[in-house]
Order: structure tokens, then C-alpha cells, then sequence
């Protein structure tokens, strides 16, 4: 058996590998950042929980030894919000990909982010649907093909970053699956906040978005990473032509304001005192 | 299994991301086999290739460990 690294601690390793995720998929090295920020955080296992929808995203709660749901398309965060209520304590982990938080369930996200819903979610950002065979999701950009979109998207896409800080989200960042360092260090600071947190995790899909947009090798989707996404202070400084072909990441919005659940235990206590 | 780097084969699926962002590049992928190979005179323990191993199959030792 191999020798076991901090990740290998929590894998249901005997039962699901290797994994179902294609060869090369960017999936994998997210979940690797997810669990070191979650060792990072010195928690008991016990006191986590991991939720998840549908997609080759929400595949992840399979493979962890904690807590876990794998529930339905795009009702992650419906699923999480229960959890978290009925559990205030326990730290509620959201896995979803780009079609179930922006799409399928982009009402469940908008109102998440409203309430201050004290949720981590990580959503990892492959810009279709992969699992179903590479119809055009609302993160696929303009001019890129899917299997519904031959002759290239003509739809404007969603910036899910943008999307949660305009809905309210307590802390919003952006890294990809090339730069692992930073991913786990955004996963980790969202883990310390209060109130709805959202890490949008960019990564390649070389099967289906990468064969019809020619990044079909894995190495090729991580090179297209490694040159095209800067931190924001420098892509701020670029000229209006760059930044169309340039993508910012680092931490877009870091406030603190007050959670639901701050407000909901609160609100208990009050009641409870007025009896 | 080497002195450095220890490769779980069977959960490797062979995508060569190993190979192509080693800082040093001290691995090439195995022409039959298609499995990475370390050159682990090279290998400076920077441990990059079992960040970015999607298959969690390479755990790499730290500096000073046995």
C-alpha cells in the first residue's frame, strides 16, 4: 500500500480507486487542495460534512471519509442549508460544478449568497457539462464550441465570481488547478469565515471541452491556465483588448458580514429569554 | 520505490502532468508503460508533482526524511 500523505488520510481508498475522472482531469488536483485546507483546519472528521449535486464534480463526496450527501442536480445548497441548520457547529463543505451552482441550481446560489448562508462552497469551474457528453453550459464562452454548440457558442457566459459578489457572498476568490498553492490557500481562508464563501475553481476537461476546442491533452488545458490567468491587480492594469483574451484571479470580495446562522441562533436565544 | 518519491501504479492513469511541470524536469514518461519515471538524482523534493497528480498516486518525501 502507498506510503500515506496528508490526502490519502481521508480517501475511502480501499473501496473507490482509482477514481472515475477521466485521465489528466483537473478534478482530482481540486480535491487534493480541498483536503489539505481541511487537514489545514485540525477539525475532526466527524464535524465535517460534504454535499454535493449531480456531475463529474459532485462525484467528490464519494471518495472522502466524512460526512457526506450526494443529492440532487443543482439542489446542493437546498441539501446544506438543513444540514447547517440542524448543526450549527459543523463545518458544511459544498462541492459543485459550473452547471449545477450557475445553472440548474443558479436560484439555490443566488438565494444562498442573499441569506448569508454560512456555507463553503467550492465550485469547480469546467465550463461544460461534462458527465452528460459536453452541451454548452452557462460558464462555456462566447465563441466556444460544445457538443450544442457546433459552430461556436453564441451565448453570453456567467462569471461566477462576479455573479457572488453581486448576490452578497461574504468572501469570493478564483484560482485554477495548475496553481494548487493558491487554491489551497483561498479554500483555507474561506473555511475561517462567516457567512456564504464561494472559491470557483477553473479546470480543464480534456475530453469533452478540450477535444472540441483544441486543448485535448491535460497538459495543454494546464499550460492554457499557466499563460491566461494573472491576479487581478495586474489584469486590472491591462488594456481593454487584453483583458478579453486574460482572466484575473486572487480574492475578489473579503468583508465580514453577519451570517444566518449568527442571526438564527441569536434570534433563539432572544425569543427564548422573552419566555 | 525510490528514495524520494514513492508512485502508486495502479491508481496512475498516465496523463504526463507529472512530467510536464517538474521545475527541474526530472521525470519523463515510460515510452511502453506509460508511467512516469524520476531521475531522482535531479529530484529536488519540491513536491509539485504530487500536488498536481490527479490521481493522488506520488507522494514525494520531505527534505531530510528517510
Amino acid at each position: 500500500m502507498i506510503e500515506q500523505s496528508v490526502v490519502h488520510k481521508y480517501l475511502r481508498k480501499n473501496k473507490k480507486f482509482p477514481h472515475i475522472w477521466c485521465p489528466g482531469c483537473g478534478h482530482g488536483v481540486i480535491m487534493g487542495s480541498l483536503l489539505r485546507a481541511i487537514d489545514k483546519m485540525g477539525v475532526d472528521r466527524n464535524n465535517v460534512a460534504v454535499i454535493s449535486g449531480i456531475g463529474c464534480s459532485s462525484r467528490t463526496p464519494t471518495y472522502l471519509d466524512f460526512n457526506t450527501l450526494h443529492t440532487t442536480h443543482g439542489r446542493a445548497l437546498a441539501f446544506a442549508t438543513g444540514v447547517k441548520l440542524a448543526r450549527p457547529d459543523m463545518l458544511v463543505i459544498v462541492v459543485m460544478g459550473d452547471g449545477d451552482a450557475v445553472g440548474i441550481g443558479g436560484n439555490h446560489f443566488i438565494h444562498a449568497a442573499r441569506r448569508n448562508m454560512d456555507l463553503k462552497v467550492v465550485v469547480y469551474n469546467n465550463n461544460i457539462y461534462g458527465m452528460t457528453g459536453g452541451q454548452a453550459s452557462p460558464t462555456t464562452p462566447s465563441g466556444k464550441k460544445a457538443t450544442t454548440a457546433r459552430y461556436g457558442n453564441i451565448e453570453r457566459s456567467f462569471d461566477i465570481c462576479d455573479l457572488a459578489r453581486s448576490t452578497g457572498a461574504n468572501y469570493v476568490a478564483r484560482a485554477t488547478s495548475y496553481h494548487v498553492k493558491q487554491l489551497e490557500n483561498y479554500i483555507y481562508k474561506s473555511f475561517n469565515k462567516k457567512g456564504f464563501t464561494v472559491v470557483e475553481a477553473v479546470t480543464h476537461c480534456p475530453t469533452t471541452y478540450g477535444r472540441l476546442n483544441s486543448l485535448k491533452e491535460p497538459v495543454a488545458g494546464m499550460e492554457f491556465q499557466k499563460n491566461n490567468f494573472i491576479m487581478k491587480n495586474l489584469w486590472d492594469k491591462l488594456s481593454d483588448e487584453e483583458k478579453q483574451v486574460k482572466f484575473p484571479m486572487g480574492e475578489f470580495v473579503d468583508v465580514d458580514k453577519e451570517g444566518f446562522v449568527t442571526k438564527y441562533l441569536n434570534l433563539i436565544e432572544s425569543v427564548r429569554q422573552g419566555d | 520505490m525510490g528514495k524520494k518519491i514513492s508512485f502508486y501504479e495502479k491508481w496512475c492513469k498516465g496523463c504526463g502532468i507529472c512530467a510536464a511541470f517538474c521545475p527541474k524536469k526530472c521525470i519523463t514518461m515510460d515510452e511502453n508503460t506509460n508511467k512516469p519515471v524520476w531521475n531522482e538524482d535531479e529530484c529536488i523534493q519540491c513536491g509539485f508533482c504530487e500536488l498536481r497528480c490527479p490521481d493522488f498516486a506520488i507522494v514525494v518525501k520531505k527534505k531530510g526524511e528517510k
